[in-house]
């Protein structure tokens, strides 16, 4: 098992999670684009744990899917909150902070 | 990448080939899974394609001898995780099937980004770790997680129970009708 084939494989999904952020206009979509990304992150620190034989690394991976998990809470309440004011969850009209 | 799977092959005297081909497998179907999340025009869809690269990564923690990680993965994504997303989804649409509109109208300009990010993470990865071989070694104990969560890092373990306590009130307060 080579390290390199974990690693790239998390690159690639943090890659097409970045994609989704930017190309996506949907609320929701936007956050599970950002599970993508959180999820390569940890798979990174798995590797890494097992790549240097410490189980620092999966300590780490737990603590990030505790703040996902959060992260995802708060953020679906918002998008709720937002379709309930405007009737849309559309990214690019939310544009009243606008300077 | 190939003459060190061959250099570990004649060290250890055989390499793990139902590890290589079972991570390959698993690999794939992740990488097409999570493209579909971000192209596909059905939001449903997109959240079940997430089931399927939530689940590998599941699978890859087993590989990466993280069992405990992994079971966490499935409980706490695919058990709680994904029916937050579906309620979501349910809450704040009403069509059902195809819809217009999920992209930006500047989506194009993702493309590149993300590829110039990936070709220089992947050139910096296989420049580091080109040739650093991931050894046969006795599997993690899940009492050593214990151990490291209830001693150095007591205190983020802390912090992170009052953050999920707080994010918990917190979508409470913001998703209740008033």
């Amino acid at each position: 098992m080579l390290a390199v084939n974990f690693l790239l494989l998390a690159a690639v999904l943090f890659c097409i999670g970045v994609f989704g952020v930017i190309a996506r206009r949907n609320a929701v979509m936007v956050l599970m684009s950002i599970e993508l990304i959180l999820n390569a992150v940890n798979l990174n620190l798995v590797a890494f744990a097992l790549m240097n034989n410490n189980q620092e690394g999966q300590v780490f991976a737990l603590y990030v899917i505790a703040i996902a998990a959060a992260e995802v809470g708060v953020g679906l309440a918002m998008v709720l909150m937002i379709y309930r004011n405007r009737k849309s969850i559309a990214l690019d009209e939310l544009s009243e902070m606008k300077g | 990448m190939v003459e060190s799977l061959l250099a570990q092959a004649e060290m250890n005297g055989s390499v793990n080939v139902a590890m290589n081909i079972a991570f390959g497998i698993i690999a794939t179907v992740m990488i097409f899974a999570a493209f579909s999340v971000v192209t596909t025009k059905n939001v449903v869809h997109a959240a079940l394609y997430l089931v399927v690269v939530l689940a590998g990564v599941a699978a890859q923690y087993i590989l990466a001898a993280a069992e405990f990680v992994a079971v966490s993965q499935v409980m706490v994504y695919i058990g709680a995780v994904m029916v937050l997303f579906l309620f979501g989804i349910m809450l704040t649409r009403a069509q059902i099937g195809k819809e217009e509109g999920l992209n930006n109208s500047g989506w194009q300009l993702g493309i590149p980004v993300a590829l110039l990010l990936f070709g220089l993470m992947a050139y910096v990865i296989v420049d580091t770790y080109e040739d650093t071989v991931i050894g046969e070694r006795t599997p993690f104990a899940t009492e050593g997680i214990s151990d490291q969560v209830l001693a150095p890092f007591l205190v983020p373990f802390l912090a992170i129970s009052f953050v999920l306590l707080a994010a918990a009130i917190g979508a409470i307060v913001l998703a209740r009708k008033d």
